[in-house]
């Protein structure tokens, strides 16, 4: 099949850094084709390139067999190439129609904005996608991630994209979002449309995709058709390593409840929550994005307190009215965003670090900076971090580094209570595992984790425990001997609706 | 990422250091600085004498003050335009106190706490009400410059008392300006950088809600960081009203402007979270020796502001050069 699409000995380096070095990679018109790599490994840099944000230093682009250069995002979607990047680039206060046809809006005779045609048109592209009930009336604020991420894909349609780059689709969306995104991704494929996927999920790549590519390290490491591979290859590929589990949960002595939440209520987020996680336990809760979960865990952290309910801190009974207190209490909260709960992106690692126990590395007034930077260096060896050293800005390090940044500032304050809110998402392969044999060993020594993720393989993996949220209550407990990814996905997405759930 | 993986050794981390140091914005200050007073004093070299360099030192030493307060508060993530008023109000407050017939140290002290008094109550509405100190402090300007003008009428304040004028002494010869503001920067650098409350200032003016969740309390860090800049504000303006032996119980103009000038040229990032008040002090140093060297070559004074208004563009330019450059290597 004649690829669309090619890129030849493509090079591009920024200072200090050879974020590609002669990779190649080519598109075949009506393909899936995933693009694998861990973070850093340069599959930003290549989609930049395609885009046009960026212009390779080397190497040549083909299209449809035409040598072709773009100067500017514009250039490439003039040349039928569209990118939907993660963080969607929509104008919230416009509405669905405006923003689909931004830029390009129909218009009338006498150039004025043809806003009749453009609803019109809006609303068949939309349902050409098999997308209904989306009134493209309304603003695009209001809309979910996953109904965003709609207009986003109708946009790129609107003008007429022969080739739609997608990066980390389905990183924030629910469950239910992301099986109709597979639906839309399969639809366009049909109609001839060639689809970049970028993912860090290999199960959406053997769903979903053709072909695979995979880089490392910025160097070009193999193509695949997906037919003829298998998890372990595209693994090994990626990490230049063999992992044999990813998640290896090791067996801990589990002792007496640490945690007691009874009846927590915190509507119309959550209500009747109730669970106990003891010294050595993994919980995993599971649930889709929207089920509250989260809002437990702020709730028992305190960053927004419950109504009403019981906690119990090793058989105390403790009100929780803010961080602080959740922190006197041996409690630690890694957030889901650790780009606005977590880093303090201006600072180094030294003082990201030290952050939860500044009173403790404080003599007096002062911060004690040798011990400061003994914290830091434990973190860094204990972690594994991959800095140049203490006194990095942490806004420098890899998603996955950050994340590990979070981490060891909450393990610097010697919690006996890990509450973890998607530990692992946004991390390459590597660190994940890393992540994952870390909050083993935490368990281990004694510390009980609370762990939300919405990703079962991985909540299967870790967790002795399973609770299952849905909207807003614990529905379903699971022992970790008798869990199947079928029985935890049918109680997350409810009963009618557990056959689909079966095959995400 | 090609960050290197290596612990680093000690002998590393010096480098490192030294490198750091080199690429300062303070040490960037601090060259123009010196190459302004070589230049200058070479094209015209009473611009170098004793008496100008006195001048330059001690008749801006209270911006070098005020400025350090106005940098804590920008690294808060907060700024406060209503600082030119205030001292304007509490130079008057002092002055009357003075010539009332109220203790020396009594007209010295009272506008601390009064200026304590007035940015606690900005730092409440702050902190606790979730309102933007932009705003609160621009109505904060504007009661304190119009109540000032309706009270006084803008008369000049004179007969101050024999041993008030605390900016005329020199203490071992040196002039008490010039001792207040090296020991107030060096003061408060250190305070910023090695305590525990500067590191949370740094925290919150970063990413508030992060600091937040790591435990920080935000609502005390702003009430400290806008008291704290009070009692700057305060000294700032005692030295303003003791320089000379009357005051004009008016407000400075554009003095704001003038002190938020210097935390910016100095490094403070106007989004919170970086900067120094060692580079705000330069920076007010430097501000002044332009001003000064303009008369010198025989420009006129009048366009000092503008190039006031080039030096913010240029260092807010170098500062996005450097993220922009810092962006793209990752």
């Amino acid at each position: 099949m004649q690829a669309v699409l090619e890129l030849d000995d493509i090079s591009k380096s920024f200072p200090g850094v050879q974020a590609l070095d002669r990779v190649h990679f080519n598109v075949r018109a009506g393909e899936v084709h995933a693009l694998l790599g861990e973070n850093g490994a340069g599959k930003s840099t290549l989609i930049k390139i395609v885009s046009g944000v960026y212009q390779p230093d080397s190497g040549r682009v083909l299209l449809n067999g035409r040598a072709v250069r773009f100067e500017s995002p514009r250039a490439a979607h003039a040349a039928g190439i569209a990118t939907i990047f993660q963080e969607l680039l929509l104008f919230p206060q416009l509405t669905v129609a405006e923003n689909i046809f931004m830029g390009h809006a129909p218009r009338t005779r006498f150039g004025a904005i043809d806003w009749g045609a453009m609803r019109t048109r809006a609303e068949e592209i939309l349902a050409s996608l098999d997308i209904h009930g989306l009134d493209v009336s309304r603003d695009v604020g209001a809309l979910t991630v996953g109904n965003r991420q709609r207009v986003e894909i109708a946009k790129a349609l609107s003008q007429n994209a022969r080739i739609l780059i997608m990066d980390e689709p389905t990183a924030a969306l629910a469950e239910a979002d992301v099986l109709h995104l597979f639906r839309i991704v399969r639809l366009l494929r049909e109609r001839g449309v060639s689809i970049v996927y970028i993912s860090h999920r290999l199960e959406e790549v053997f769903q979903l995709a053709d072909r695979v590519t995979v880089l490392r390290d910025g160097a070009f490491v193999g193509s695949r058709q997906v037919a003829e591979t298998s998890r372990g290859e595209l693994i090994n590929m990626m990490v230049g390593r063999t992992i044999s589990n990813l998640f290896p949960k090791l067996d801990a002595e589990i002792g007496e409840p640490v945690l007691e939440v009874k009846d927590l209520q915190g509507p119309p987020l959550f209500h009747d929550v109730s669970l106990q996680l003891r010294a050595g336990e993994v919980v995993g809760l599971a649930g889709l994005v929207g089920s509250g979960r989260s809002e437990v865990a702020q709730a028992i952290f305190g960053i927004k307190p419950a109504d009403a309910g019981e906690i119990r801190v090793s058989g105390q009974r403790v009100r929780i009215a803010s961080p602080g207190q959740a922190k006197r209490l041996g409690i630690a909260y890694v957030p889901e965003d650790r780009g606005t709960q977590g880093l303090i992106r201006p600072m180094r690692l030294r003082e990201n670090v030290s952050l939860a126990v500044l009173r403790q590395v404080a003599r007096g007034w002062f911060v004690d900076r040798r011990a400061e930077t003994e914290l830091a260096d434990r973190s860094i060896r204990q972690l594994d971090i991959r800095a140049s050293g203490p006194e990095q800005l942490v806004a420098k390090l890899s998603g996955g580094n950050q994340q590990k940044v979070v981490l060891g500032k909450w393990l610097a304050a010697k919690p006996r209570v890990l509450l973890m809110d998607e530990p692992t998402r946004g991390v390459d392969i590597g660190a994940k595992s890393e992540i994952h044999r870390l909050m083993s060993g935490l368990a281990q020594s004694g510390l009980a984790v609370l762990m939300i993720s919405s990703e079962l393989p991985e909540i299967m993996g870790m967790s002795d425990r399973i609770l299952v949220m849905r909207e807003g209550t614990i529905v379903a407990e699971f022992a970790r001997a008798t869990a199947t990814q079928e029985a935890i996905a049918a109680a997350m997405m409810s009963e009618q609706a557990a056959p689909v759930a079966a095959s995400a | 990422m090609a960050a290197a993986a290596l612990p680093s050794a000690p002998g590393r981390r010096l480098l490192g250091g030294l490198r750091r140091i080199a690429g300062s914005q303070e040490m960037v200050l601090f060259l123009c600085i010196v190459i302004l007073l070589v230049v200058v004093g070479t094209i015209n070299p009473r611009y170098v004498a004793e008496r100008n360099l006195h001048s330059i030192f001690l008749g801006n030493a209270y911006i070098a003050v005020a400025a350090i307060g106005m940098s804590m508060v920008i690294i808060s993530g907060n700024i406060d335009i209503s600082v030119g008023s205030l001292i304007g109000v509490l130079a008057t407050l002092s002055g009357s106190l003075a010539v009332d017939g109220y203790p020396i140290l009594v007209s010295w002290l009272a506008p601390l706490v009064v200026g304590a008094m007035v940015t606690a109550f900005i730092g409440f509405l702050v902190a606790y009400l979730r309102m933007p100190s932009i705003v609160v402090s621009l109505g904060m300007l504007s009661i304190l410059k119009g109540g000032l003008i309706s009270v006084t009428g803008g008369a000049w304040i004179t007969n101050l008392p024999v041993g008030y004028a605390l900016a005329q002494m020199r203490p071992l010869s040196i002039p008490m300006p010039i001792w207040f503001m090296v020991v107030l920067t060096i003061g408060a650098a250190l305070w910023m950088r090695y305590t525990a409350t500067g590191r949370a200032i740094y925290a919150v003016g970063g990413n508030a809600e992060a600091a937040r969740v790591s435990g920080i309390s935000r609502r005390r860090t702003i009430m400290t960081v806008f008291i704290v800049h009070g009692v700057f504000v305060g000294i700032a303006s005692v030295l303003f009203a003791t320089q000379l032996s009357v005051i004009q119980s008016t407000v400075p103009p554009n003095l704001e402007l003038t002190i938020i000038t210097a935390s910016v040229v100095g490094g403070v990032s106007i989004l919170g979270g970086t900067g120094t008040v060692i580079g705000s002090t330069l920076a007010a140093i430097l501000l002044a020796a332009i001003g000064s060297s303009l008369i010198f070559v025989g420009i006129s004074p009048y366009w000092l502001r503008a190039v006031q208004g080039f030096l913010i563009l240029i260092t807010v330019l170098a500062d996005l050069i450097r993220r922009r450059r810092q962006a793209r290597a990752r």
